[in-house]
């Protein structure tokens, strides 16, 4: 902890310095400059790879996809925190798919160590592997990691370009730089002479960046720290946010796709007669394992894919998720992947006569994303390339995918990043990018937008895997002695990076683990094995991977030895939490306020919490249920998450909310199965979501006392689970260990 | 066939098959992309539009079906004139992926005419059928609220 503020500020420091433009460092090799990707146009300059400013104005570059998480805030305001920029002067683009925005951020999940435990060493290698991405051009939105990534970067990048602006004023008007201000777009001379950012910005691309330069420190910021009015809401209140499925270009065409249900399997063979006969249909596409249907409208495309006659072939997976699931248990008996905790040494403990050992297996089923806008992208393949406008969470693989898909070199595909229908998770995968790019390039010269209906997004996901746990615990005089857990999966760290880059790295894999070993809890005796089951089902990240399932065995069982030590859980929590993590402890010691806690249960009522450590943020939850003539109500929710430094209150109290929400919606009444291999669920009528009359009441408190910025996207969801299922326990006295909730019991609909 | 549509006051002669559900007349023919897709079987509620006022779901009202003028998202307001149900959700920063919000607020609208002062009860009963995979519902129930009261004190 000591050493991350000065460790991370030196590296960042040169880093960002280096990127902002012209000034070399030898050091490491990966610190040379990155090109600079845009070309703001013959009468605009790019001061760096995150600012234009023209004659218009000053645009910011986000770099990060746009899903709902407020990127297209924050990330500016890191910027205009230190350029001096009025906050509805601002513009905002996600700019071109490029190297110089890499997310190092999302490398410091890579380390096989637990991230409440931030020693200096961890932080020299958590730079260190910021080389990784660097290389392959990671500009990746994901893993709760895009205000981690842009903290230091950005405002490095802001207060570089307010630098060079003011050392144009002082040259022009010969004038000392100490002497100038800068404020709302303009240098300030003493005396009253102003000079517009757009009036300096050609002499200020001249100039040399300064080697360093000072951060303002928070007790001045004006936009950080503060709730921003989100410089995306009036489009999206007015229907003007354009989505991929809404980009409309002259002479377009609307196409959708049929691939094989039985994942992975080929097609036999089709035959499009009935389709082709079909008033509006132009073109049907064989993909080799499924067809596409181009018409003039997305309607008739979608009617003609039905009438499509298709023969396919099996998958390679057993046909249904009973079998698949014989298959993970299984796997809990087989070798162990990791065993990245070893504390203390649970085999040699020695069970007395007054000692209490408990055991418990849990399983949790697939989900699916469900992205409120299906799959959708449009493309234009013509004889310069191919232009693809896709809300990807990943465009620089995106367009070396396409790129493979239709036979052209990377730089003559060009991915236009738009705003996304939601991701988590689900918009890293290039398989709709590679269908659309195929498409278009057998519609050579018509633009085509690729929508899929919302059975063939449901039914072609990348799945969050099945997952199973079991687990034993020593209870001695009240507190936990020994946690044993061991987890079985597939592995999705696998299965993605040998989908991304063509091969899977060997050795422990954390984010199979993630959740249950890297717990901020002093067990004296803790171990975590993690067991890979094999299975090609299509697998993916899911809002907080490993933590979504691993959060729900953890905190279950952790309930579950505070219930038969006959303790508080929260209490019980709070002990194992203060002797290992501050920040941890202080979010339950939160939540055990806000919801009162420690009154009597009024009838009818139960109360559960959770508390889960995930991307740098503990939040704890606690969750109230009622019962409504024999059917669960949740009545109120409480979170308290601990964020370091909270760059935008409003933007990580929403981002909590809708965490949890994500979380309890899966948690209540999700599950993907499959029967005869292809997934039962086709739509929102099998696979809903919590709605607005089942919305707990919730309040949210953000602490900031961890010391570095943590994650807000993801570490909402780990927590519901558990706190719902321990709530319900709470009102019933019924332990459930499998999810979702709703096949044991009734909830309010 | 030709149908004569009235979209946002706007009347359109549309060349299309009676039977093509009006979200897709909507956008893919007369370009109006606010309205959404996100189920085709009334499920989720994004592609919520008006017809004479009443709130539908225009993935399952055929084209030779409608009975009135449509009034879709862009029609109800825009960055330059904003309605009170769109004012509100700037106010109480709703969205978050914004895909689900045009239905919502087409929604609300209907709820409003209604009923002026709705209760928690009646935002519930109004908006279920409208799915948020955002989960920003607590901060939707707050802009309703605020948006009633704004209508109601003109």
């Amino acid at each position: 902890m000591a050493n991350w503020g000065k460790i991370a500020r030196r590296t960042f420091l040169i880093g960002s310095a280096a990127m902002a433009g012209g000034v070399a460092f030898g050091v490491w090799q990966y610190r040379r400059e990155l090109p600079n990707p845009l070309d703001p146009g013959a009468d605009g300059v790019a001061l760096n790879p995150w600012i234009i400013i023209d004659q218009s104005g000053v645009t910011l570059i986000a770099a990060r996809a746009e899903m709902g998480q407020g990127v297209y805030t924050t990330l500016p305001a890191l910027l205009a925190e230190e350029l001096d920029v009025a906050w509805d002067q601002i513009r905002v683009i996600h700019g071109p798919a490029a190297q110089a925005y890499f997310n190092a951020g999302l490398m410091s999940h890579a380390l096989p160590s637990t991230d409440y435990d931030r020693t200096g060493f961890q932080e020299v290698m958590v730079e260190a592997m910021s080389v990784l991405p660097k290389m392959i051009g990671l500009q990746v939105t994901g893993g709760s990691t895009s205000s981690l990534d842009a903290y230091d970067k950005l405002r490095q990048a802001g207060a570089t370009a307010r630098e060079v602006l003011k050392q144009a004023a002082a040259d022009r008007l010969g004038v000392a730089m100490g002497s100038l201000e800068t404020r709302d777009g303009r240098v300030i001379a003493p005396g009253g002479v102003e000079l517009s950012y757009q009036d300096l910005a050609e002499d200020a691309a001249r100039i040399g960046p300064p080697r360093q330069v000072e951060l303002r420190p928070a007790s001045q910021w004006k936009y950080l720290g503060r709730a921003m009015p989100r410089l995306d809401m009036v489009e999206k209140v007015t229907g003007t946010a354009q989505f991929a499925i809404d980009v409309r270009l002259p002479g377009m065409r609307f196409a959708t796709v049929r691939m094989n249900p039985h994942l992975g399997g080929a097609m036999v063979s089709f035959d499009a007669r009935a389709a082709l006969a079909i008033p509006g249909v132009e073109r049907v596409v064989d993909l080799g394992h499924g067809i596409a249907v181009v018409a003039t409208t997305t309607w008739t495309a979608m009617k003609a894919a039905e009438a499509v006659a298709i023969e396919w072939a099996p998958a390679p997976y057993p046909d249904s998720s009973l079998e698949m699931l014989t298959v993970i248990r299984a796997a809990l008996d087989g070798p162990a992947n990791s065993k990245l905790r070893d504390d203390g040494d649970v085999d040699a403990v020695q069970i007395g006569a007054e000692d209490q050992v408990i055991e418990a297996e849990y399983s949790v089923p697939w989900l699916a994303h469900a992205t409120m806008e299906p799959m959708s992208a449009a493309a234009h393949f013509t004889p310069r390339g191919l232009d693809i406008w896709t809300g990807s969470q990943a465009p620089g693989f995106a367009e070396m995918a396409a790129a493979r898909a239709v036979g052209l070199a990377p730089e003559q595909v060009r991915c236009h990043v738009t705003y996304l229908g939601g991701g988590f998770g689900r918009r890293g995968e290039n398989d709709v990018v590679v269908l659309a790019a195929r498409i278009a390039q057998a519609m050579a010269g018509t633009p085509v937008l690729v929508t899929w209906s919302r059975e063939e997004d449901m039914r072609h996901d990348f799945y969050r895997p099945a997952a199973c746990a079991r687990m034993r615990g020593v209870l001695r005089d009240g507190a936990a002695l020994a946690l044993d857990g061991r987890v079985a999966a597939p592995s999705v760290s696998r299965q993605a990076m040998a989908r991304m880059t063509g091969n899977a790295p060997p050795g422990p894999d954390k984010g199979h683990v993630e959740g249950m070993f890297n717990q901020p809890y002093a067990i004296p005796h803790y171990r975590v094995t993690g067991h890979l089951a094999e299975l090609s089902v299509p697998i993916g990240f899911w809002r907080s991977v490993g933590n979504s399932f691993n959060g729900f065995f953890m905190e279950s069982f952790i309930d579950e030895m505070a219930i038969a030590a006959g303790r508080d859980p929260l209490a019980f929590r709070l002990d194992l939490a203060e002797a290992e993590h501050a920040p941890s402890a202080g979010v339950l010691r939160a939540v055990a306020e806000m919801s009162g806690w420690d009154r009597a249960r009024a009838p009818g009522t139960g109360m559960g919490v959770a508390m889960t450590h995930s991307f740098h943020t503990p939040v704890a939850v606690v969750i109230e249920v009622t019962d409504q003539d024999g059917a669960i109500a949740l009545s109120r929710a409480w979170m308290a998450c601990d964020v370091g430094t909270a760059l935008d209150p409003s933007i990580i109290e929403a981002q909590m909310v809708g965490g949890l929400v994500y979380g309890l919606s899966a948690a209540m009444m999700e599950e993907i199965s499959f029967s005869g291999g292809t997934v039962d669920q086709g739509n929102f009528t099998e696979y809903d979501a919590l709605r607005q009359h089942q919305m707990p009441q919730v309040a949210v408190r953000i602490l900031e006392t961890s010391g570095h910025i943590g994650g807000v996207g993801e570490p909402g969801t780990p927590p519901a689970a558990p706190a719902l299922a321990n709530a319900i326990f709470d009102l019933t006295g019924t332990r459930i260990r499998d999810l979702p909730l709703n096949k044991r019991l009734r909830f309010v609909s | 066939m030709a149908t004569t549509l009235t979209v946002n006051g706007t009347a359109h002669l549309v060349e299309l098959p009676g039977d093509m559900p009006l979200l897709w007349v909507l956008r893919d023919a007369l370009g109006l992309t606010g309205t959404k897709y996100g189920c085709g079987v009334a499920a989720c509620g994004a592609c919520t539009v008006q017809i004479e006022g009443q709130a539908v779901r225009s993935c399952q009202v055929a084209l030779s079906d409608v009975w009135g003028p449509v009034t879709t998202i862009e029609g109800l307001g825009t960055p330059a004139a904003l309605h009170a149900l769109q004012q509100a959700w700037i106010d109480h920063q709703v969205a978050q992926c914004g895909y689900c919000q045009s239905g919502q607020i087409m929604q609300a609208a209907d709820l409003l005419a209604v009923t002026p002062a709705p209760t928690d009860a009646d935002i519930d009963a109004a908006m279920a059928g409208n799915l948020c995979r955002c989960g920003t519902y607590p901060r939707i129930r707050a802009a309703v609220h605020a948006a009633a009261v704004a209508l109601r004190e003109g």
